[in-house]
Parts: structure tokens; C-alpha cells; sequence
């Protein structure tokens, strides 16, 4: 229903922002050559009948082909993905990791110079815009000390049609200042979350039942208390994976990253619809794809919840 | 009335809250930059006869490729980065009071549309929401200006409040849920108080409290959300200036050690944004003592 409703919102723009003809056959073009070009895409047809058409291709996975380079649009799309699938994966496991970690270390001990220090600093990812951080990471690590390449995504090994970065020591200092910036925001919010949620939970009675059954911190602290923090913090991090997607197009631009959202930018500069087209349908995919997901993860984690 | 307001309990604790008076100070001065830049900055950056070619790219005035008619250096093109963020700031303030502003009072209509009549009409405005709450107010905004053919200040307020009144909207209709169950709606129902005067008399006073502390978080949001659409190239146009364009800009120039120009609009941009945080972190937990879990 959603993706229909996101093609259809699609299809008019592609149809109505700006004449496809004369981006088709360009300025220079005679009224003949557009009148060709008019027929050969379809676009002398109905509306209704195009949409149809649209849709139709769609479902078959195909999208057209990209108006600049005339290579198909979904193919242009898909070559970059697995940049950006593991930039994306490597940022979530670090918020999660880290999160998860100081919003513990945090709740454990509140008053302390540590807890401190770590809560300051989550003001900071909170208030310091992903663009700002990323630049500001580049001065530091490339610009002044020079231990880390500041852009694009270093040698890279070809496995079938999955292009990895993680199997060579170029590609993982490449993909250390790109993932630490598009972490930032996320692990902020994860460090709050596991806080708020583990402050409520340790005062609970038992918390102070397994205290005083003698267990030890560790038990008490993970296994008591920690997983009935980590479903609503899993959530919220499933939820907000359109934000992740969002990010990820801006720290793809700050450090050349060849990814989708580097692709998507160039294509807004180019008016390449297809292209942005595809890019629009497969984010709106994955983001419903995700929370369908989330919604199952979080009945299956608890059992309250039923779905009817 | 001054001296009620004046003993309120608001204001007791506003005094109080040292980090709550800081952050307002601060935006009070960072308003009044906006307000008056055009008297304040030494140049205007965006006349064409003031700037020129040759003042570009030199350092602050203390280094010594620095001139004092320029404080905090000038950019690619012979701005001066002073005055630039001068009027950046008029377009980051501009930009996000307007935002929450239009995107609270769509929030507010179609939360108490869907909140008081139920429904269908509910279940479609929230399934929208739900839709657009999933893409996130960033992606969508992007996404949008990516679509548009022209960019200007009111596009860009215009994209991120289709993206920007979801949050409004829920919150306002959860409160409405709540609040339309009290005998005091029946009441005004019975006496025969028509829906628009029930909504704007009996309900809206009740739901506004949280709509003011959304409206301060999202101010910062919004702020930071220009700059970066506009640090992307799909924010407001070259023509204008803009903290998120500044640093765009001057990104090019940190490899050839011109940090001034990178470092100062961004430095701005965190403290306002920092300076808002802590006025909206006193206001949420004052208008809501649930949230009030301080360390």
C-alpha cells in the first residue's frame, strides 16, 4: 500500500518536474527528433496508461535507464550498494557496541568523573551536525596528524558480484573516519536510551532480589537488567533507520564515499530522474522492509504484544 | 499581570537554572546578530560592488597574512567569513522559526482532526505520519529538494515542514485522546458548544504545553537540518548565505591549511545550536515533570 502510494508520488514527479523530452533528446534536438523520442519512451501515451507502464516495469525491476550515462538506472544503483551496506553495518555495530557500553558504564556509576565526561560528550553528538563532525574528524586524523586517508574507499577485493572493502588494511583505514562519523548521532541516542531505560529498570524490585540472592554485578547488570533495557533501545534503532539512510548520503559526500547516497547527490545535480526515482523506491523498500521486521522482532521479544 | 508573571513559578526556576539563563542569553545575542547584521558586519558578503577577487582566502586578522578590515579572514571568493556568518545566521534563525512555526500549526490542525473525530480520517493521517516518520524529516527533506527544479529559502522551509509536522501531530493527538474523555468535554458538548469552539477552547489549552517543548527541541533540529541540506548543495541557493554553505565551502580549503573557514562558521553553528539545547532541556523538564530524570 505504502510503496504503491510512494510509486505513484514517484511517477508524478518523474513525469511533471521539468519536460523529459527535452532532457532526452536535448536542447539542440529538432521537432521531429523530440517527436521520436516522445514516441519511443512512451510519453505520448495517456497518463494512466504510463503509470500502468511504470508500475508494471517496476515490479519487473526495472526502472529505465539512467538519462546520462544510458546504463539501466536499478544496475547503477545496485553496483553501489555494497559500499554503502557496509558502512552502514560497520556505523550501527559501532553505536550499538559503544552505546550499549557507556549508557551501562553511565547508569552504573551516575556521579562519576567518567559518567561525566561520557554524558558531555553525548551532548556534543547531539548538538554537532553528522556533516560538521565528519569535517571536523578529517581535520584531525588527516589533515593535522595524518594517520587516516580522508576520502574515497581504498583497495578493494571483488567477491562475485559483492565489492568488500573489510579483506584488505587500506579499505579498513578507509572505512574507520567514515563509519565513526555516521555512528555519531546514532550512538548518542543509543547512550541516552540505554541510560533513561537502565536507570528505571535498577531500581526495580528484582534488581534488588538478584542483589540480595547474592548474584554477581555482572549477572545482576547484563542478564537482569540489561535485556529488558535492550528492547525498547533495539527498537528505536530499527525504527530510525531511515535517519541512518539519510546520514549515510551525508557522510558519503564528505569523504567521496562511492556509495548510493554519493550516486543519488550527483544524480539531484545531473536531474537524472531515474535514477533518483530508483534510489527514492529502494530507500522506501528497505525502510518498510526494516520496520516490518522490527514490528515482528519486538512481539517475538515480548509476548504482551499481540498482533491480531 | 507583570508582577504574576513575574512570580510564577516559571520564572523562579528559569532564574535558578544557570545552564537554562546561558543558553537563552546566548540566543538572545545570537537573534540580535541576525537582526541587525546588516549594521553589525563590516561588509555586506552578498553585494557584488563591496567584494573583491583579491581579498580572497586571508587568514584572521592576528596571523600574519591577516588585514583588520576582515577579523575572521575571508573565503574563496573575498567574503569576509565574519560578516558572512553574520548573515548566516539570519538565514539559519529565519529558516527554523519559520519551520516550527508552520510545521507546529499543521502538526496541531491534523493532530485534533484525527485525535477528536477518529475514523477513517484518523487512521489516514496517521498512517501517513507513520509513513513519514519512517522515511525521517532528513531523508524526506533531501529527497524533496532533490525533486524540486528551483531552490530558495521557502523551499527549503517548505520541504522540511512536509517532513516536519509529524511529530506535532502525534503528540497533539494523544493528548487530544486524552483530554476528550473528560466530563468537562461532555459538558461543553451538552451545553451545545460546537466542535471548532470545543477544539480551540477546551482542548487546544490542554494539548499546547508539550507542543512548546517540541517546538523548542525542534528548533535545533531544523537549524542544523538547513545547514546540512545546504552543506549537501540542495539547501538554499549559492546566492544566499548560509553557515551550511560556509562550510561546504570551505571544506575544499582544509587540505591547503585554511582552517578559519571550516572552524568559525561551524563553532557558530554548535554554540546556537548548544545554546537552544539547554533553554529546551530546562523547558521540557519544566513542562514535564515525568522527564524530569536529571543527574
Amino acid at each position: 500500500m505504502v510503496l504503491l502510494a510512494v510509486s505513484f508520488i514517484c511517477f508524478l514527479i518523474f513525469r511533471f518536474t521539468g519536460d523529459p523530452v527535452l532532457m532526452l533528446a536535448g536542447k539542440y534536438a529538432t521537432q521531429q527528433e523530440r517527436e521520436q523520442v516522445r514516441i519511443a519512451y512512451g510519453l505520448d501515451r495517456p497518463f494512466y496508461v504510463q503509470y500502468a507502464n511504470f508500475l508494471g516495469n517496476a515490479l519487473k525491476g526495472n526502472f529505465g535507464k539512467s538519462y546520462i550515462s544510458q546504463v539501466d538506472a536499478l544496475d547503477t544503483i545496485l553496483e553501489r550498494f555494497p559500499a554503502t551496506f557496509e558502512l552502514a553495518l560497520t556505523a550501527i555495530f559501532i553505536s550499538l557496541a559503544a552505546g550499549v557500553l557507556l549508557g551501562v558504564v553511565v547508569s552504573i556509576k551516575p556521579g562519576s568523573l567518567v559518567s561525566r565526561a561520557i554524558m558531555a560528550g553525548s551532548l556534543g553528538g547531539i548538538s554537532i551536525p553528522t556533516f560538521l563532525m565528519g569535517i571536523l574528524w578529517v581535520m584531525l586524523f588527516a589533515v593535522y596528524l595524518e594517520w587516516l586517508p580522508p576520502f574515497g574507499r581504498g583497495e578493494t577485493v571483488q567477491i562475485g558480484p559483492w565489492r568488500t572493502g573489510f579483506l584488505t588494511l587500506d579499505g579498513i583505514k578507509h572505512i574507520i573516519m567514515p563509519a565513526l562519523t555516521l555512528s555519531g548521532y546514532q550512538l548518542a541516542v543509543i547512550l541516552r536510551l540505554t541510560r533513561a531505560g537502565m536507570r528505571e529498570v535498577l531500581s526495580e524490585e528484582y534488581i534488588k532480589t538478584a542483589w540480595s540472592k547474592g548474584l554477581s554485578p555482572f549477572t545482576v547488570i547484563v542478564k537482569h537488567a540489561l535485556r529488558n533495557v535492550l528492547i525498547p533501545v533495539v527498537t528505536i534503532a530499527g525504527l530510525s533507520f531511515g535517519e541512518l539512510i539519510a546520514f549515510s548520503i551525508v557522510t558519503e559526500s564528505i569523504f567521496q564515499w562511492p556509495g548510493m547516497g554519493n550516486l543519488l547527490l550527483v544524480s539531484i545535480f545531473e536531474t537524472d530522474h531515474p535514477v533518483i526515482v530508483t534510489y527514492i523506491m529502494m530507500a522506501a523498500f528497505i525502510i518498510l522492509a526494516i520496520n516490518i521486521l522490527v514490528d515482528l522482532l519486538y512481539a517475538w521479544l515480548n509476548p504482551k504484544i499481540q498482533y491480531n | 499581570m507583570i508582577k504574576n508573571i513575574l512570580q510564577s513559578n516559571l520564572v523562579y526556576s528559569f532564574v535558578r537554572d544557570i545552564s537554562a539563563m546561558t543558553g537563552a542569553l546566548l540566543l538572545v545575542i545570537f537573534i540580535f546578530c541576525a537582526l541587525f547584521a546588516h549594521i553589525l558586519a563590516p561588509m555586506d558578503p552578498y553585494e557584488l560592488t563591496t567584494v573583491e577577487l583579491s581579498n580572497s582566502l586571508m587568514a584572521p586578522a592576528w596571523m600574519e597574512t591577516g588585514s583588520l578590515s576582515f577579523p575572521l579572514g575571508t573565503d574563496d571568493q573575498g567574503r569576509g567569513i565574519l560578516s558572512t556568518i553574520l548573515f548566516g545566521l539570519r538565514t539559519s534563525l529565519m529558516v527554523g522559526f519559520s519551520v516550527v512555526v508552520v510545521s507546529s500549526i499543521l502538526g496541531i490542525f491534523f493532530g485534533m482532526l484525527g485525535g477528536y473525530y477518529g475514523g477513517i480520517l484518523d487512521a489516514f493521517i496517521m498512517r501517513t505520519a507513520d509513513t513519514v516518520f519512517a522515511f525521517s524529516t532528513t531523508l524526506l527533506a533531501i529527497l524533496l529538494l532533490g525533486i524540486f527544479q528551483s531552490r530558495n529559502i521557502w523551499t527549503v522551509v517548505f520541504a522540511i515542514c512536509i517532513a516536519g509536522w509529524v511529530k506535532y501531530a502525534r503528540t497533539i493527538r494523544g493528548t487530544v485522546l486524552e483530554v476528550k474523555e473528560n466530563a468537562y468535554i461532555t459538558a461543553a458538548k451538552a451545553s451545545g458548544a460546537k466542535d471548532f469552539r470545543i477544539l480551540f477552547r477546551h482542548v487546544l489549552p490542554n494539548a499546547l504545553p508539550p507542543v512548546f517543548v517540541l517546538m523548542a527541541v525542534d528548533l535545533a533540529v531544523v537549524i542544523m537540518l538547513e545547514a546540512t541540506l545546504s552543506f549537501l548543495g540542495v539547501g538554499v541557493p549559492i546566492t544566499e548565505p548560509s553557515l551550511g554553505m560556509m562550510i561546504s565551502i570551505g571544506k575544499n580549503y582544509i587540505y591547503a591549511g585554511m582552517w578559519w573557514m571550516v572552524l568559525f562558521p561551524g563553532m557558530t553553528l554548535i554554540l546556537l545550536v548548544v545554546a537552544i539545547n539547554l533553554f529546551s532541556d530546562w523547558l521540557r523538564d519544566e513542562m514535564n515533570p515525568r522527564l524530569a530524570l536529571r543527574s
